[in-house]
C-alpha cells in the first residue's frame, strides 16, 4: 500500500493524463529486467525503508535525508510532466515533489561547482537486473546521470517523491527520483542514493554505453535524430487501443523551450546532443 | 497412418499454433488490453512469431532427413507462408499503428533508417518466396525456384540483424537467436554454395 500524499496540486497544465495503470507498469528500469513488465514483476523486491540521500562533493554543508524526510522537509507540490522517452514514446504523469534548486540551496554549493553528479542505489541482492548482465542489459551500474548546475538549478527541474497523489511505487523509482521535463526520460535516474557537486563533467550511464546514441545533454529535440530512429514525432500514450492512437509532433525541449533555451544560448546542439 | 493423413493433421496443429494466438493478441490489443503500449506489443508479438515460424521452417528438412520422416517436408511451405503473413502484420501493424499511416514518414524513415530498410529488403525476399511458392510456379520455374528459395538463408540472416538493431541495449534475447539460426545454417552449410544463390 503507498502512502497518500499532501501536496499543492497542479492547476496550470492542459495536458490530459496518462492512466495510472499504464504509469506503474510500463517502465524503464534496467535494475529490474529490460522489458518494460519487468520492473512491475519484480520491483517489490525493493526496500526503500529505510532509505538515505547523501548530498556532498563540493558544498559547504553535506547532509544526509532520510527516508521520512524525503515526504517532511520541503513542502511537496504537483507537477504534471509529459514523460519523453527517448524511444520516441511519451507519457503524461502527474509527478510529485519538490525543487532540487530547494535541496541544493540547503547544502550552500561552493562557487567551485560546476555539475551535479547522481547514483542509483546499488544493491544487486535486491535488483535483479545488477547481479546478472543478461538481466540487466549489459549496461555498467549502479546507474549514474549529471546535470549542469544551472540545469539542476532550475525551476522545473524537480525530485519526485510520488505521483498520482500517492508515494512512488518502486518501478517507478521509489522513493526519490529526479524529473527533467525538458530532456529525455533516460536522464530523469531512478531511486536516488546520492548527490554530489562537482566541478568536473559527471559521466552518465547511457553515455558510456553508446556515447554515438546518447549525449549528456539529452534535451528533447525534434531536429536531431537518434541514428537508429526519428525524434520529430512520438507517440503519446493515453487509455485506447490499436485504433485510438495518438502520434504527436515532438517539441523543442519538450514544449519548454521558452523557459529552458536560454541555458544553451550559443551552443550547437546537434554536437552538444 | 497413412502420410497423407499425418500431413494432414500436422498442417492442422500447424494451423492451430499459428492463428488463434495471432487474433487473440489483435484482440487485445485493439481493446487496450495487451499492456500500456498495445501498439509496441503488437508489433513485438508478430515480428517475433515471424521470427519464430521462420527458424521452425528452417529445422523442419534436418529433423525430417534425422528422424527419416520425408512426409514431414510436405508440411514445410505452410510454415514459410506462417512466417510471411507475421512479417505482413508486422510491417502493417508499424505502418498502422506505429507511424499512424503517415507515408512520408515510413519513407523518411525507410531510406534514412537502416534496420528499417534491411527488414524491408528480408521482407521483399520472403514476398517473393510467397508469390513463388505454389507448385504451378515452382514447375514453371524448374531449376530456377531452388536458387530463389535459397535466398531464405541470407533473407533469415537480414532478419536478425532487423532484430538485433531495434534494441536499445538488451543483446542477450537476440544472441540466444542468432545461435539457434547459426545451428541451422550451419547444418547446411556443405550444401551452401555461391552458385546456389544465382
Amino acid at each position: 500500500i503507498l502512502k497518500p500524499l499532501t501536496y499543492k496540486s497542479d492547476t496550470n497544465s492542459q495536458l490530459s493524463l496518462t492512466p495510472e495503470s499504464k504509469v506503474i507498469s510500463y517502465n524503464n528500469f534496467y535494475e529490474f529486467g529490460t522489458s518494460k513488465s519487468d520492473p512491475a514483476e519484480h520491483a517489490h523486491k525493493l526496500t526503500v525503508d529505510p532509505w538515505q540521500v547523501t548530498i556532498n562533493g563540493l558544498v559547504n554543508k553535506p547532509f544526509k535525508l532520510n527516508y521520512e524526510d524525503l515526504y517532511s522537509k520541503f513542502s511537496l507540490e504537483e507537477r504534471i510532466y509529459r514523460l519523453r522517452c527517448v524511444e520516441a514514446w511519451s507519457m503524461v504523469v502527474p509527478w510529485i515533489g519538490f525543487k532540487l534548486s530547494d535541496l541544493l540551496k540547503l547544502a550552500d554549493i561552493k562557487s567551485s561547482a560546476k555539475y551535479v553528479a547522481f547514483e542509483t542505489l546499488e544493491r544487486p541482492s535486491e535488483m535483479r537486473g545488477q547481479s546478472s548482465r543478461f538481466i540487466g542489459g549489459s549496461i555498467p551500474y549502479p546507474y549514474i546521470e549529471g546535470l549542469r548546475l544551472d540545469e539542476a538549478m532550475h525551476p522545473l527541474t524537480i525530485l519526485a517523491v510520488g505521483l498520482y497523489g500517492k508515494a512512488l511505487p518502486n518501478q517507478n523509482g521509489a522513493p526519490i527520483r529526479l524529473i527533467v521535463p525538458w530532456k529525455y526520460g533516460f536522464k530523469s535516474i531512478k531511486s536516488i542514493t546520492n548527490i554530489r557537486l562537482t566541478d568536473k563533467l559527471p559521466n552518465t550511464t547511457w553515455n558510456l554505453s553508446a556515447p554515438n546514441e546518447y549525449g549528456f545533454y539529452a534535451n528533447v529535440n525534434p531536429k536531431v535524430d537518434h541514428p537508429r530512429w526519428s525524434q520529430a514525432s512520438e507517440r503519446l500514450i493515453t487509455s485506447g487501443g490499436l485504433l485510438n492512437q495518438r502520434r504527436i509532433p515532438t517539441q523543442a525541449f519538450n514544449g519548454y523551450q521558452e523557459e529552458v533555451a536560454p541555458l544553451y544560448k550559443g551552443m550547437d546542439l546537434s554536437r552538444f546532443f | 497412418m497413412k502420410n497423407q493423413t499425418k500431413i494432414r493433421l500436422t498442417k492442422l496443429v500447424i494451423h492451430v499454433l499459428a492463428l488463434p494466438i495471432l487474433v487473440y493478441q489483435y484482440y487485445l490489443s485493439v481493446n487496450d488490453l495487451n499492456g500500456a503500449d498495445p501498439v509496441k506489443a503488437i508489433i513485438h508479438f508478430t515480428g517475433i512469431g515471424g521470427l519464430h515460424c521462420l527458424l521452425v521452417c528452417l529445422s523442419i528438412s534436418p529433423i525430417a532427413k534425422w528422424l527419416k520422416l520425408a512426409w514431414l517436408m510436405q508440411c514445410r511451405r505452410l510454415i514459410g507462408l506462417y512466417s510471411f503473413f507475421y512479417a505482413c502484420c508486422h510491417l502493417i501493424s508499424f505502418i498502422w499503428f506505429e507511424l499512424g499511416l503517415n507515408f512520408d514518414l515510413f519513407l523518411a524513415e525507410l531510406f534514412k533508417r537502416q534496420y528499417i530498410w534491411l527488414g524491408m529488403l528480408a521482407f521483399s525476399i520472403l514476398l517473393l518466396l510467397a508469390l513463388t511458392s505454389p507448385n504451378s510456379i515452382k514447375k514453371h520455374l524448374r531449376s530456377h525456384w531452388q536458387i530463389l528459395h535459397n535466398w531464405i538463408y541470407p533473407a533469415s540472416i537480414l532478419i536478425w540483424i532487423h532484430f538485433y538493431w531495434s534494441r536499445k541495449a538488451d543483446i542477450t534475447e537476440p544472441f540466444i537467436y542468432l545461435i539457434i539460426l547459426l545451428f541451422l545454417l550451419f547444418l547446411r552449410v556443405k550444401k551452401i554454395k555461391i552458385s546456389s544463390f544465382i
